[in-house]
């Protein structure tokens, strides 16, 4: 394949970002539908009981995939906001903007997911545990930046205090993510590690790892689909999109 | 295959109760995120065909 050089500031307007989040939608869409599919196919038909939770465990197949996203997207969110205000890009914005929601609805999911399997694990709902605690303080933070965004009218300083407020959230990410390590708390510790053989039968590492794929696919498309209508809300008045009307 | 029947899978070895709604709920909240959103862009897409101005498009 020829190497071809690419020119980046090609995609950093939010006219050139709109018609190329509308091509990948579809894309993302149908291969998070496949991987979904499958995942829940296995996961709940093929994957074998637990031996120690018995059936419950299968909760893991949404609770771990919420998780990791709610975790991912926020960094992936402040990734966009940090380029947004190095590059004064609006499209980097607009994604960051694009992001948080979705991340808020992952990490409801894996509190949620969280407690359903807490209640025939440990014996209670909820438990002010440091890895529930500090999921608990990522929605709030993610319902922040919302917020923030939503209470300033003028959208070059909303972008830009939001910006830095997802920015500065951002330790809390490590900070749940090692909370199994550094307390020894209630919730269990990583199921995956770098380091150790699996601590899971193959068939259920499996189905979580394409329940997490199809996730971040899921993940992908829905950002796109809102970044498109919030790039036409915002601009409305630009020629471009009143072009846009008659397409 | 983990089950013998129907029954049986759906009372998930006596955790469905709590296996299901987890299961259920995610499925709810991403199928109606996604209607959301394409409500959202046909309304965005709508403010534009009648500029008015006043229209809300943010719901």
């Amino acid at each position: 394949m020829k190497m071809e050089r690419i020119n980046w500031f090609q995609w950093s307007s939010p006219q050139a970002l709109y018609p190329l989040a509308g091509k990948l939608i579809p894309w993302f869409a149908w291969w998070s539908a496949v991987c979904i599919t499958a995942g829940l196919y296995m996961g709940l038909l093929v994957a074998p009981t637990d031996f120690q939770q018995g059936d419950s465990y299968r909760i893991i197949f949404v609770h771990v995939p919420a998780a990791w996203m709610s975790m991912f997207l926020y960094v992936v969110m402040a990734g966009w906001a940090a380029v947004g205000l190095g590059l004064k890009a609006r499209p980097s914005f607009m994604m960051a903007q694009a992001i948080a929601p979705t991340g808020a609805l992952f990490t409801f999911l894996a509190l949620f997911t969280g407690a359903f399997w807490g209640k025939p694990t440990w014996g209670a709902w909820w438990v002010w545990d440091a890895r529930l605690t500090s999921e608990l303080i990522l929605l709030f933070q993610y319902a922040g930046v919302m917020l923030l965004h939503a209470s300033i009218d003028d959208l070059r300083r909303a972008d830009r205090a939001s910006a830095v407020l997802a920015l500065v959230g951002v330790v809390n990410v490590p900070i749940i993510y090692f909370s199994v390590r550094w307390w020894n708390t209630l919730h269990q510790g990583a199921s995956i590690s770098m380091t150790a053989a699996p601590k899971m039968a193959a068939t259920m590492l499996a189905a979580m790892g394409i329940m997490a794929l199809g996730f971040w696919l899921y993940s992908a498309a829905v950002t796109l689909m809102r970044v498109r209508s919030i790039i036409l809300e915002r601009e409305r008045h630009a020629s471009w999109v009143q072009m846009e009307r008659v397409s | 295959m983990q089950w013998n029947s129907l029954n049986e899978f759906l009372a998930m070895g006596g955790y469905g109760i709590y296996v299901w709604p987890s299961f259920g709920v995610t499925a709810v909240c991403m199928v109606w995120e996604v209607l959301a959103l394409r409500r959202r862009h046909g309304a965005a897409r709508a403010a534009l065909v009648h500029p008015s101005g006043t229209m809300d498009v943010t719901s």
